[in-house]
């Protein structure tokens, strides 16, 4: 196992973890529903993206690497899918954003 | 790189914890439900560097797609049940 690719690896890792903090912090913090699909969808996707490119990178050519590589795969599809399908389903049940044109609508955060 | 991977697992397990906060105290059904997508999804990436820690990658790395598939089917249908105009989502 060469130097560049622990390096590499360690990077890949630490910066994910970074993002998944940050996708965290997001669910609590931000005003409302759909805003907090964000936090879930697109950093958690990018941050699982780093984390198991970086165990890849860190196991080699094998066929384990290979499984991780599917389970990118998988990630980038279900997730944000997931997410748009509850968003989708709270603005059928008429739940109302933050910033909506509405001013009076602003009881059912 | 044994240490690494512990002290990322155990960074890692806080940042699991956090969303915890969100699904007790939601306003909405809907906030608890993407809070748990979010642990669940997170998890997935605790199972893998637990493989590692364990050297144990061949057998680790088939529980994480099997956790994968189950959690993304549950989180969906659970969408399309609440999506349908007869199920009430008051909180009570």
């Amino acid at each position: 196992m060469s130097e560049l690719q622990i390096i590499l690896s360690v990077f890949l890792v630490m910066s994910g973890i970074l993002l998944m903090l940050v996708g965290s912090i997001g669910i609590l913090r931000l005003p409302d529903f759909f805003s907090r699909t964000h936090a879930v969808s697109k950093s958690d996707t990018l941050g699982i993206i780093c984390v198991i490119f970086g165990l890849i990178i860190y196991e080699g050519f094998t066929q384990s690497s290979l499984k991780l590589f599917l389970i990118i795969l998988f990630i980038v599809l279900s997730n944000p899918v997931g997410s748009h399908a509850l968003g989708r389903a709270a603005l059928k049940k008429g739940l109302t954003p933050f910033f909506s044109s509405d001013e009076n609508e602003e009881d059912k955060l | 790189m044994e240490q690494f991977f512990l002290y990322s697992s155990i960074v890692l397990t806080i940042i699991i914890a956090v969303p915890l906060i969100r699904v007790v105290k939601g306003p909405t059904i809907f906030d608890r439900l993407l809070a748990t997508n979010a642990i669940a999804t997170k998890t997935l990436v605790l199972i893998c560097l637990i493989g590692f820690l364990f050297d144990r990658i061949d057998m680790f790395i088939d529980i994480t797609l099997a956790y994968a598939i189950l959690g993304f089917i549950g989180s969906l249908t659970i969408a399309k049940f609440l999506e349908s105009p007869k199920t009430s989502t008051k909180n009570e």
